[in-house]
């Protein structure tokens, strides 16, 4: 392997692994601060053992997330030096904002939530869950804007070779940022409900509370429904910006080698790959592609032999094709799986309107496995953007393979990237152990009646 | 204005925050097994930072940002340079953040101790790596006209560097130790005093050795400079108040020694952010590393807004935890009707609970 073959592995390795739990820590930090806002709201005591229930999920993903955080901050300069140094006074400038702006706001009132229980009084408690949200909410949106950035390239001139930015606003009104962001935040929120739903239904198919765990089955499918829809209907409005931005990503992820129009979609492929460019099409949808790439029914979508042709005249002779496997199966993956989850969610809001969600074992048992597919989803669909954006590191700027440490040895590189595995492998089996854990707990037992009015103790480690 | 400086400044005022925060935290998780003999006694130490480590670790993220964003030659060559000893702090860093959240959420006594060792090592590990990276940075490493690293791992570790690590890890220790006399009652209160006197000494003697290493090696002149000598006093004024045992005096001396030693090393540091050992001609400065004067005047309108207002939330967050810790909070739950045991549902309540009512 090359020093950029590890670079890469490294950062996708690490990259995917700090997506499975900020999503989590996303989505069911605003589920949490709903939770409580209801007890705030209506003073009943099953949505204070809700809140505290979950909250508990809540830290323990949490804690990951946020470790595994600090290694993405190091492993650009670490890694990524030649690329850092190029394009650190646009890219480094959303990563500080994160950092003062999001992280510092997440972190401290995490402390505050958790210990602050008995502390403070509950209406500011409750701000303070309110604060974690919006902190993780934001923290996303900063890292997104860099992310978008590397995707499409604006806000900026080029000095001696070097982008320099010029216009800070252009990375918040970037297409790929608005349209990536509010899918992300869709994204977060379908996991997070995903989770919750989950954890409720195997605590309905255990004899937990069912009339609390109900209540949360509940909450969950609300926030579900709508969030699952607009994720795949924000992706397919981010799949037409990126098809204008990016096509030879979306090209690349129909397997579309020649240009057509209009363009019909595969359900599925035998065959394909970099080198076979006559795969066996499955049950093709005329005119699906047309409409998913372009929003016209008849629109013209360029494959990637003329692209190639067209990237070699523009940036000289290599290759500008993307693992096109991963492209045709990531963005299948993707959308499969989030057709799925929506499936099941309207299969439990009907069966919540027929007063039946507890007593369905069947849905119950559905419900809790479904709790691995928004990770899949997420994880295919940024290997769909990621490994889309290949042979790039930025879009038309420079190279992934110019952007690594020029003197970082390849013996450094395996050094490290063995030690995030083993210890990220660890860090997964214990927090997987934890979750299992305590989504199994039994529910606090209610407060007694003269008890309402005291201060609820504060967590403590 | 020319902003460059400012951003110098900056940045020396995120690490120097992140040292005088987060340098107790590293202090109390060195200390919080041998200052506790029991597990209450070991949870009570840890909760004395339980709501305050986050948001002080953050201080060193920002800190790393804000040199990708304002010096982006800085960053890379920083942190591709110092490759192997990040890695290491990456792993201290995670383990130690785990373990706070994590050693409390099972109660199996090989769970914990193998946290508490977890936390002791990382936060050991952390100060230590961190101190030799900043030490390097003024000492010089092997760097090239192109402003990569050319060294080995072993290049790290030249005796000031190393000497760094251990002076940081010292006053982190007496930082800690007097920490928790500040925030503990009775037993943990005393014998945190009597940890601080038998440190006391070392770090004195390690900052007094530091600043003179500092000043020899980087500065021309033959007086110390303000922030150095300002070291030096409060090192030994925190070694005067520790035996004289005023715990909040000693506590300040403590932020002020570690302050300083931070300061000390970006004030000498200057123009340059990294020395080059292969020849001076190559050393890295503020002006050959610096972003576009248009990120540096957004980034500092960002800062000007949003640092006052972290620094806002964060001492009220002090002021709301400004209790002290007392380890009879987290002795198993006594029949004392005032008592709050840590959420421990009591035995009967395996059976399903009963609503009244329904």
């Amino acid at each position: 392997m090359t020093s950029t073959d590890l670079a890469r592995a490294q950062f996708a390795f690490t990259s995917i692994n700090h997506f499975l739990f900020v999503p989590i820590t996303i989505g069911l930090a605003v589920l949490t601060a709903l939770l409580q806002t209801a007890w705030h709201r209506n003073g009943r005591d099953e949505y204070l053992r809700l809140t505290r229930f979950f909250g508990t999920l809540l830290v323990i993903n949490i804690a990951i997330g946020v470790v595994t955080g600090i290694v993405q901050e190091f492993e650009f300069g670490m890694n990524w030096g030649a690329y850092s140094r190029l394009v650190g006074n646009v890219f480094g400038a959303p990563l500080a904002m994160e950092g003062l702006a999001a992280f510092f706001l997440e972190s401290t009132f995490l402390g505050l939530w958790l210990f602050g229980w008995d502390k403070l009084p509950r209406r500011v408690h409750l701000l303070t869950i309110w604060a974690v949200a919006l902190g993780s909410a934001l923290s996303a949106m900063f890292i997104l804007a860099a992310n978008s950035w590397m995707q499409h390239p604006v806000g900026y001139v080029m000095v001696n070779g070097k982008p320099q930015l010029n216009d800070i606003w252009a990375l918040f009104t970037n297409p790929v940022f608005v349209w990536g962001y509010a899918k992300v935040l869709f994204a977060s929120l379908t996991t997070g409900a995903v989770i919750m739903l989950a954890v409720s239904a195997w605590q309905l198919r255990h004899r937990g509370d069912r009339e609390v765990f109900t209540r949360s089955a509940r909450l969950a499918l609300v926030v579900l429904v709508p969030a699952i829809l607009f994720t795949l209907l924000v992706g397919d409005e981010l799949g037409v910006i990126e098809g204008r931005y990016q096509p030879m990503k979306i090209a690349a992820a129909e397997a579309q080698w020649t240009t057509c129009q209009p363009c019909s979609f595969s359900l599925f492929q035998v065959g394909g790959g970099n080198n076979d460019h006559t795969p066996t099409k499955i049950i093709a949808v005329p005119h699906l592609l047309s409409l998913l790439a372009t929003n016209h029914w008849n629109g013209q979508v360029t494959g990637m032999g003329p692209l190639q042709s067209q990237y070699s005249r523009q940036y000289g002779p290599g290759n500008y094709v993307p693992n096109v496997f991963i492209q045709y199966w990531g963005m299948r993956a993707m959308a499969y799986l989030g057709a799925l989850v929506l499936l099941i969610s309207a299969w439990g809001l009907l069966l919540v309107r027929r007063k039946k969600l507890a007593t369905s074992r069947l849905f119950l048992r559905v419900a809790v496995w479904g709790a691995v597919l928004p990770f899949a989803m997420n994880t295919a669909g940024w290997l769909l953007t990621e490994s889309g954006r290949q042979p790039w590191i930025v879009q038309g700027i420079m190279l992934t393979k110019n952007g690594i440490s020029p003197t970082v040895s390849t013996t450094w590189l395996w050094i490290s990237l063995i030690a995030f595995v083993l210890l990220y492998g660890a860090l997964g089996t214990v927090d997987l152990i934890l979750m299992l854990r305590y989504s199994r707990k039994e529910l606090a037992p209610p407060r007694a009646e003269t008890d309402l009015d005291t201060p609820v103790p504060a967590v403590q480690y | 204005m020319n902003l460059i400086p400012f951003w110098f400044i900056v940045i020396a005022i995120l690490w120097t925050g992140f040292f005088i925060l987060e340098g107790f935290d590293f202090g109390v998780g060195m200390l919080h097994d041998i200052v506790g003999t029991d597990d209450a006694s070991r949870r009570a130490a840890i909760n004395t930072i339980g709501p305050l480590w986050d948001g002080n670790e953050v201080w060193l993220i920002v800190a790393g940002a804000a040199m990708f964003a304002a010096f982006p030659g800085w960053y890379a060559t920083m942190f591709s340079g110092l490759y192997l000893a990040l890695v290491l702090l990456l792993a201290a860093l995670i383990v130690r953040g785990v373990a706070f959240e994590y050693r409390g959420k099972q109660d199996a006594v090989r769970w914990r101790r193998s946290w508490d060792v977890l936390l002791t090592t990382g936060s050991l590990l952390a100060p230590l790596l961190i101190g030799v990276g900043l030490g390097d940075l003024l000492h010089g490493l092997p760097i090239n006209s192109s402003q990569n690293f050319t060294g080995s791992f072993w290049d790290l570790l030249q005796p000031y560097a190393v000497f760094t690590g251990i002076t940081l890890v010292l006053i982190c220790l007496l930082h800690g130790a007097t920490f928790l006399c500040l925030k503990t009652t009775d037993g943990m209160r005393n014998r945190s005093w009597l940890l601080a006197r038998q440190v006391a000494p070392f770090t004195a003697a390690a900052v007094i050795g530091f600043i003179i290493w500092t000043h020899v090696s980087a500065s021309t002149t033959f007086f110390l400079n303000v922030i150095e000598l300002l070291a030096v006093l409060a090192a030994i004024a925190a070694l005067w108040l520790v035996y004289e045992r005023r715990e909040g005096f000693a506590f300040a001396a403590t932020t002020v020694t570690i302050a300083a030693c931070i300061l000390s090393i970006f004030v000498d540091l200057y123009p340059n952010v990294m020395v080059s050992s292969t020849s001076h001609a190559y050393n890295l400065t503020v002006h050959n590393t610096a972003s576009g004067a248009y990120s540096l005047k957004a980034m500092t309108v960002v800062v000007i807004v949003f640092l006052p207002l972290v620094l806002a939330y964060q001492t009220w967050t002090y002021y709301v935890f400004r209790k002290r810790v007392s380890v009879s909070d987290f002795r198993p739950a006594v029949p004392s009707p005032g008592a709050t045991p840590a959420q421990k549902p009591a035995p009967e309540a395996a059976a399903p609970p009963v609503r009244p009512g329904s």
